[in-house]
């Protein structure tokens, strides 16, 4: 059967996957962000914080995702199977590069700029809001732009503890030794892969200061 | 303007790792429409005495006093807003305009916009730079000496009655960086705050200064006005006149 063939009989079913999987990665990077670039920041102001944090960050990177999926499922609360216990692999997944381009976004600001500031009495907050995130943004949207790309790619295997997602197909065709079925999971995650990695590039230069 | 005095007794600032000490006692006050000049080689403790000012570094002893308060007892961002700061690098924000750059300081202050807008437009005027040509640019559309006149511009915009300036021409090539300090020097008469430049170069220091401090490893070695400097006897003194 045709990859076109399969998906004209299951669009119903196939929409739904996407839309499971995209919700995974949305939510996942989203919660990424909101807990990556305030740790990001934190670093900036405790520098002796930042070998601890980055080594935890790292350590989840290295961990195989399959691998800390399952170490996941025995876990209360944020364990078991199903859609959370996903989304929280994905989050530690994404965290190293939302934290790290944080934390480098905001140190490469030029030092003078930051002298300049508190110089003409900047509070903390109003250097952090007005000069060093919008500086480092372009640094911090190019690590929500990998975490972004890895999640879509770990998110197939979010369906190997009932997760959902385009994953479904890629196990389904796995198992049944099937080209088409891997295809049909596999062509549209690409796809969404490279939108999510266009998109967030295109926004990465429109907010790279540091070039001019 | 009475009773603007800076006095800075007795103080000393210790590196914490070596608890050595980079600026020990040095004392002086600059009164409204007047230059103190911080001559001295590098790592003399120029800029560390100027930092210790706007408590970019805080003193470990003595203490400041500006127009008669204590800096210490002042939260740091009102003390920093009262003194203009402008520096070599000049530090303008890339991300602002030329306009948003300058009126930095008001809009921290919540100045309304519109004196905010007729401020900005005032101190354009005053550095040179006409600002329907020069408002709406970016940093990296200006020139070295564009750029610097916008730093000073931008630290006179709340009217501090002090201005700190660590080598502010200091980057410039040497036609702008005259250009820049004659027109520094004829700006000063006119502005009648309180200064504190810091430089290396003593003909910009005896351009601009109505008095020298001459600074030697951390101490204030010479304290007087251009005349007195130029004829002292005190061999740093000496070395620099040779070198001008």
């Amino acid at each position: 059967m045709s990859l076109w063939a399969f998906y004209a009989r299951n669009s119903q079913e196939v929409l739904g996957l996407a839309g499971q999987h995209l919700y995974l990665v949305a939510i996942s990077t989203g919660a990424a962000i909101g807990i990556g670039v305030p740790l990001g920041v934190l670093l900036t102001r405790r520098p002796a914080w930042r070998g601890p944090v980055l080594g935890v960050a790292n350590v989840f990177q290295t961990v195989p995702s399959l691998a800390l999926f399952g170490f996941l499922i025995p876990l209360p609360l944020i364990g078991g199977i199903g859609a959370t216990t996903a989304i929280v692999a994905l989050v530690l997944y994404a965290l190293l590069p939302i934290v790290r381009n944080t934390y480098e976004g905001i140190a490469g600001v030029d030092g003078a700029v930051r002298e300049a500031g508190r110089g003409m009495g900047m509070t903390d907050w109003q250097l952090l809001t007005q000069v060093e995130l919008p500086l480092g943004l372009g640094v911090i949207l190019a690590g929500v732009r990998v975490a972004t790309v890895v999640s879509v790619g770990t998110a197939t295997i979010a369906a190997a503890i009932g997760a959902g997602g385009l994953g479904v197909y890629i196990f389904r065709g796995v198992a049944v030794v099937d080209d088409t079925l891997i295809l049909a999971g596999a062509l549209p995650a690409a796809l969404m892969a490279l939108a999510a990695d266009g998109l967030l590039g295109v926004a990465e230069r429109r907010f790279a200061w540091r070039a001019k | 303007m009475q009773g603007l005095g800076y006095r800075l007794p007795g103080r000393g600032t210790g590196d914490e790792g070596s608890g050595r000490f980079l600026v020990q006692d040095v004392s002086f006050s600059v009164g409204a429409g007047e230059t103190l000049v911080l001559l001295g080689r590098s790592g003399s403790g120029k800029t560390t005495t100027l930092k210790l000012i706007n408590r970019l570094l805080e003193p470990t002893s003595g203490d400041v006093r500006v127009a008669a308060e204590r800096a210490a007892d002042l939260p740091v961002t009102r003390l920093r807003r009262r003194i203009g700061y402008v520096i070599q690098e000049v530090g303008l924000f890339p991300h602002f305009t030329v306009e948003r750059n300058v009126g930095l300081v008001p809009q921290l202050d919540r100045w309304p916009q519109a004196r905010i807008a007729a401020r900005v437009r005032e101190l354009l005027m005053l550095v040179g730079l006409d600002p329907d040509t020069f408002a709406r640019r970016y940093p990296h559309e200006l020139s070295g000496g564009q750029r610097q006149r916008v730093g000073v511009a931008r630290a006179l915009a709340a009217d501090p009655p002090l201005l700190l300036l660590d080598e502010p021409f200091g980057a410039l090539d040497p036609i702008t960086r005259v250009e820049l300090q004659r027109e520094f020097a004829a700006l000063e008469g006119r502005l009648g705050k309180a200064m504190v430049f810091v430089t290396h170069d003593v003909r910009e220091g005896l351009l601009l200064g109505t008095r020298i401090g001459l600074m030697l490893q951390g101490r204030l070695r010479f304290l007087g006005t251009p005349d007195e400097f130029r004829r002292s006897d005190d061999p740093e003194c000496k070395a620099f006149m040779a070198a001008a």
